[in-house]
C-alpha cells in the first residue's frame, strides 16, 4: 500500500514538472502581455518600464527559474491585470464553480443512473429505446449552441429563467453561495443542466451496458430464483455493482467538469474559474493562466487519486496491498 | 407662455418630481468588457474609465463629442506657456459629505504615481507637472515641465480621491520626486471597499463582485443633475451572444456593442439601437523603412517606399463599398484620421474609387506586373476585421498586388505587428483625448524613444516636415494655431499616403423602449448618461 501510494506521488509529481515547462512555454508563446495591456498611448519609456516592472526583458529559461523559486515558496505570482495574486484571484472564483460543478454533477447522476438502469433492464421497449435516443443527442449537440438554445428557450421565448450571471447569494461558512436562495436556484438551473446533458448522457450509457450484462449473472438470476422482490434485486445487487465503473468515470468527469466549465461559464456569464481562464487567455495575464494551469493539473492528479482508492472501497476484490510491485 | 404650454410644463414638472420620487427605478447594464479595478487610477483603459467616472470626477469632463467642459473645475486657462489656472467649483461634497478642495486635487496627482502594479499607469497624464500650488481652497495654479496646450485634456483622465477620506490632515505639499504629508495612500484592493471608493461622482459604490456585477446608489450630495435610476447594476457580459440574448430575455435593460449581424433582430424585439460614430479609425499601414519582410517584387526593392504605390493601393480600394457591403453601414468612409469635426480634423473627403488611375500609377511606377506582399490582421479586434481585410486583398488584385491575408487572434497580432512581422497591416486607432495629435503623434510620427512619438508606428512612417509642424503644434498654447499646425501636418501625411485610412467605426448601444442614451465618439457606457426615453421631450 504505502509502496504503491509512493509511487503514484512519484508520477504525479512528475506529470506536474512536465505540465509546468509545457504550461509556461506555451503561455509565452501567445504573445507578449504588454502590447495588450498598456495603452496604446503610453511612450515607449512607459512600455519599456512595465516590460521590466513584469520581468518580461529577461530570457525565457530566466523567467522560468524565476517562477519555479517562486512556487515552491508557495507564491503562484501576481496577475499582470489585476495587479493581485493570481491564486486569490482563482479561489475567489472556486466556490461559483464548484457550485456549478456539483449541481451538474448530482443531476447527471440522479437523472443518468435510473434512466440508464431502466434503458438496460428493459432495452427493446419504447422507454429503453428513447432514453438511448435522447442520450445520443445529449452526446451530439455542441456544448455552446446547447446553452445558446436554453437560453433561447427558457429565457427568451418563455421569460421562466434568466439567461445568465449569478443570482442573490448567502454567506455559508463564509462562501458566499447561491444555492440556497430561489433567486440563486433560478440562476443555477439552466447552467447545470448545460454542463450536465453531455455528463448524463454518458452515465445513461455507461449504466445501460453495466446493467445489460450484470442482469445476466448467476447472482442476479440466483437472487430472482430466490423469490427476491425485483425491486430489491435493482437497488441491491444491480445498482451496487454498476457504480464501480460509474464511480470511476465521474470522478475523472467532475475534474473536468471543474476545470473546464468554459464553454457553460462563457455561455451563461457564470462568474467561475472557466470565464477567468478565458478572459485572462485573451488578456495575456501569463501568471493567471500558468497558475491556473496547474492547479487544475494538481486537481486531476489528486482526484485521480482518490477515485483509485474509492474503488478499492466499492469492490472488495481490489485491494491496494497487492499493488506493491 | 400660454396657459396651455404652462400646464403642459407643469405636468411635465411633477411628473419628473414623481419619477425622482418614486421608489425604485434600476437599471442594469450588460458592459462587453470588464474593469480591472475600481480603483480609478489603476489601469488606463475604456472599461475602467467609464465605471470611474460614474463614482469619481475630473477637473475637466468630455462630453459625448469629446469637447472639453467644465466638471470640478469651473473654468480654466493658460497664464502664460507653462502655467495653467484652474478654478475649482464651489459647495462641492463627496459622497461622504467631506468637502471638496484644491488639496484633493493636489492629493489625487500625488497618489497617481505611487499605485503598485498598475498595467498602464497613469503617470504618463501627470509626469508633466513641475508644480502645483492651492492660491486659494478653490483655485489652483499648475506649472507643467514643458508648454503642453493638452494639459486640460489631460486633467480630465485624473479621478480626484477625497485626501481626508483617506486619513490626511493638513495641506498636502506637490513634489515633482514624491509629496509631503500625504500620509498612506490606499493601495487598489481598498477601493472594494465602499468607505475607500469615495468620490464626488453622480453615483456612489455599494458592491463590487468580481467577475459578476458592480452596484451603485445615487450620491445624495451631487453637485450636478441628479441621476435618473435608484440603483445601477453593471455586469459583464464579454461574449456577445450571451450578451445579447440576456438583453432579449430582459435580465439586463442596455448592452453595449451589441453585434453588427444581431441589430436588425434587436430591432424587431422591439427594443431601441442608438448609433453614433465613434473616435476608432481603421487604418491600413505599409512599412516605409528599407527591405521590408514578405514583400516579393521585381528588382528585389520596397515598393512602399514609391510614394506612387502607395497612392495607387489608396486608390484600388472602393471605401464606400467596403462599408456598404462588409459593414453593413455600421461604419463611415474615412478620408483623414479622425471624423470631423473634432479638433484638427480636415473635413477631408474620402480618397476616390479609381482603378484605372490606380493601374497607370502602377505602371509609372514601374510596377505594371504589381508584386507580392503579406497583410497581416487582427480577427478579433475591431467590426469584421478579417473581411475587410480580405476584400482589400481582393481589391488590390485588380492592380496586379497578390495580397496574402495573414490573420491572428489580437493577443499575438499585436506582438506581431509590434516586431514589424508585417509589411502592410490593418489595426484601428481610438484618440482617447479627441484631439488629432493623437493619431499624429503614435501612428505617423518619426518612431523615436527619446521624442517617446511613433509608438505605433509599425511601418515607420517618417517625414521630417510633418514632424517639425507636429512639435510646434505641440508647443503652440493658442487654440487656433495649433488647429492649423495640426491640419497642416496631417495633410503632409495624407498627401504622402503615410498611411491609408479606410473608415471610422459606429459605436452602438441596444435598450429597451423606455430608455435612451446620446451615443458617444469615445464609446464610452456612462450609467448616469442613460435617461428615461421621452423624459426631456415632454
Amino acid at each position: 500500500m504505502l509502496v504503491y501510494m509512493l509511487r503514484r506521488l512519484g508520477q504525479s509529481v512528475l506529470a506536474i514538472v512536465a505540465m509546468a515547462v509545457i504550461v509556461f512555454v506555451g503561455v509565452y508563446a501567445l504573445g507578449n502581455p504588454v502590447d495588450i495591456l498598456i495603452s496604446p498611448e503610453a511612450t515607449q519609456l512607459d512600455m519599456e518600464a512595465a516590460v521590466q516592472r513584469l520581468g518580461l526583458d529577461k530570457p525565457l529559461w530566466e523567467q522560468f527559474t524565476i517562477y519555479v523559486g517562486n512556487v515552491l515558496h508557495g507564491d503562484l505570482g501576481k496577475s499582470f491585470v489585476y495587479g493581485t495574486p493570481a491564486l486569490t484571484l482563482i479561489l475567489q472564483r472556486l466556490p461559483a464553480t464548484l457550485e456549478l460543478a456539483f449541481v451538474a454533477l448530482a443531476l447527471s447522476v440522479l437523472f443518468g443512473v435510473p434512466l440508464g438502469v431502466i434503458a438496460g433492464l428493459k432495452p427493446d421497449t419504447a422507454a429503453g429505446r428513447s432514453i438511448m435516443a435522447g442520450s445520443i443527442l445529449g452526446f451530439s449537440l455542441p456544448n455552446f449552441w446547447q446553452g445558446m438554445m436554453l437560453i433561447l428557450v427558457f429565457a427568451v421565448i418563455l421569460g421562466w429563467l434568466p439567461a445568465g450571471g449569478r443570482g442573490t447569494m448567502v454567506s455559508v461558512l463564509g462562501v458566499e453561495l447561491s444555492v440556497f436562495t430561489a433567486d440563486g436556484l433560478a440562476h443555477l438551473i439552466l447552467p447545470a443542466l448545460n454542463l450536465a446533458l453531455f455528463k448524463m448522457s454518458l452515465v445513461i450509457r455507461l449504466a445501460r451496458a453495466a446493467t445489460r450484462e450484470v442482469a445476466l449473472q448467476d447472482y442476479v438470476k440466483f437472487a430472482r430464483a430466490k423469490g427476491l422482490s425485483e425491486r430489491r434485486i435493482v437497488l441491491m445487487h444491480i445498482l451496487k455493482t454498476i457504480m464501480i465503473p460509474i464511480t470511476t468515470i465521474l470522478g475523472l468527469e467532475l475534474a473536468s467538469m471543474i476545470a473546464f466549465g468554459i464553454v457553460t461559464e462563457t455561455v451563461f456569464s457564470w462568474p467561475g474559474m472557466g470565464k477567468l481562464l478565458i478572459d485572462s487567455i485573451n488578456l495575456l495575464d501569463r501568471p493567471v493562466i500558468v497558475a491556473y494551469l496547474m492547479l487544475t493539473v494538481f486537481l486531476i492528479v489528486m482526484i485521480n487519486l482518490v477515485v483509485d482508492i474509492l474503488y478499492a472501497v466499492l469492490d472488495p476484490r481490489i485491494s491496494l496491498k497487492d499493488m506493491t510491485a | 407662455m400660454t396657459l396651455h404650454a404652462k400646464t403642459i410644463a407643469l405636468t411635465a414638472a411633477f411628473a419628473a418630481f414623481a419619477a425622482t420620487a418614486a421608489p425604485a427605478k434600476d437599471l442594469t447594464i450588460g458592459l462587453s468588457a470588464e474593469a480591472s479595478s475600481i480603483d480609478p487610477h489603476f489601469h488606463q483603459l475604456t472599461p475602467n474609465n467609464q465605471i470611474r467616472q460614474n463614482i469619481f470626477e475630473s477637473l475637466v469632463a468630455q462630453d459625448e463629442q469629446q469637447k472639453l467642459k467644465p466638471s470640478l473645475a469651473t473654468k480654466w486657462e493658460a497664464v502664460d506657456d507653462t502655467n495653467w489656472r484652474f478654478t475649482l467649483r464651489e459647495g462641492v461634497k463627496f459622497s461622504n459629505g467631506a468637502d471638496f478642495t484644491a488639496r484633493d486635487m493636489i492629493y489625487s496627482v500625488c497618489r497617481v504615481p505611487l499605485v503598485k502594479d498598475s498595467p498602464s499607469p497613469f503617470t504618463s497624464y501627470t509626469r508633466i507637472i513641475a508644480a502645483m500650488t492651492a492660491e486659494s481652497d478653490h483655485s489652483l495654479l499648475i506649472k507643467t515641465v514643458s508648454p503642453d496646450p493638452l494639459f486640460p485634456v489631460e486633467m480630465s483622465q485624473i479621478a480626484i480621491l477625497s485626501a481626508a477620506v483617506n486619513g490626511v490632515t493638513g495641506p498636502v505639499t506637490f513634489k515633482p520626486e514624491g509629496c509631503d504629508n500625504i500620509g498612506t495612500p490606499p493601495q487598489s484592493a481598498d477601493f472594494n471597499k465602499p468607505e475607500v471608493a469615495v468620490g464626488t461622482g453622480p453615483y456612489k459604490l455599494v458592491s463590487y463582485t468580481r467577475g459578476d456585477r458592480i452596484v451603485l446608489e445615487p450620491n445624495p450630495g451631487y453637485w450636478g443633475e441628479k441621476p435618473v435610476w435608484t440603483k445601477v447594476t453593471l455586469r459583464p457580459i464579454t461574449s456577445d451572444a450571451p450578451r445579447v440574448a440576456a438583453l432579449l430575455a430582459g435580465d439586463v435593460d442596455m448592452i453595449e456593442n451589441p453585434p453588427v449581424q444581431d441589430i436588425e433582430r434587436i430591432r424587431k424585439a422591439g427594443l431601441t439601437v442608438a448609433q453614433g460614430l465613434s473616435n476608432r479609425l481603421i487604418y491600413l499601414h505599409m512599412d516605409q523603412e528599407g527591405d521590408a519582410p514578405n514583400v516579393i517584387a521585381p528588382g528585389g526593392k520596397n515598393p512602399l517606399l514609391d510614394a506612387r504605390v502607395r497612392a495607387a493601393m489608396s486608390k484600388a480600394i472602393n471605401r464606400k463599398g467596403i462599408v456598404e457591403r462588409i459593414m453593413g453601414g455600421m461604419a463611415q468612409a474615412a478620408g483623414e484620421l479622425l471624423p470631423a469635426p473634432m479638433f484638427g480634423t480636415l473635413g477631408r473627403e474620402p480618397e476616390a474609387y479609381d482603378p484605372d488611375g490606380a493601374k497607370k500609377l502602377m505602371v509609372e511606377a514601374g510596377y505594371p506586373d504589381g508584386f507580392e506582399i503579406t497583410l497581416g490582421t487582427p480577427n478579433d479586434r475591431y467590426v469584421n476585421d478579417e473581411k475587410i481585410a480580405q476584400a482589400v486583398a481582393q481589391m488590390l488584385a485588380r492592380i496586379n498586388i497578390k495580397v496574402k491575408v495573414d490573420t491572428s487572434t489580437a493577443s499575438q497580432f499585436f506582438t506581431r505587428r509590434n516586431k514589424q512581422e508585417y509589411p502592410f497591416y490593418l489595426s484601428g486607432w481610438s484618440a482617447s483625448t479627441g484631439d488629432t495629435s493623437s493619431p499624429l503623434v503614435t501612428l505617423v510620427a518619426t518612431f523615436d524613444k527619446a521624442t517617446g512619438r511613433g509608438g505605433t508606428n509599425a511601418g515607420r512612417y517618417s517625414n521630417p516636415k510633418m514632424d517639425a509642424l507636429l512639435s510646434q503644434a505641440l508647443s503652440t498654447i493658442d487654440d487656433d494655431k495649433r488647429a492649423d499646425l495640426l491640419r497642416q501636418a496631417q495633410t503632409v501625411v495624407l498627401d504622402d499616403h503615410g498611411i491609408l485610412p479606410l473608415h471610422f467605426e459606429v459605436t452602438a448601444w441596444a435598450f429597451k423602449k423606455d430608455i435612451d442614451y446620446k451615443p458617444r465618439t469615445d464609446q464610452y457606457t456612462l450609467a448616469f448618461a442613460v435617461k428615461e426615453a421621452g423624459g426631456a421631450a415632454k
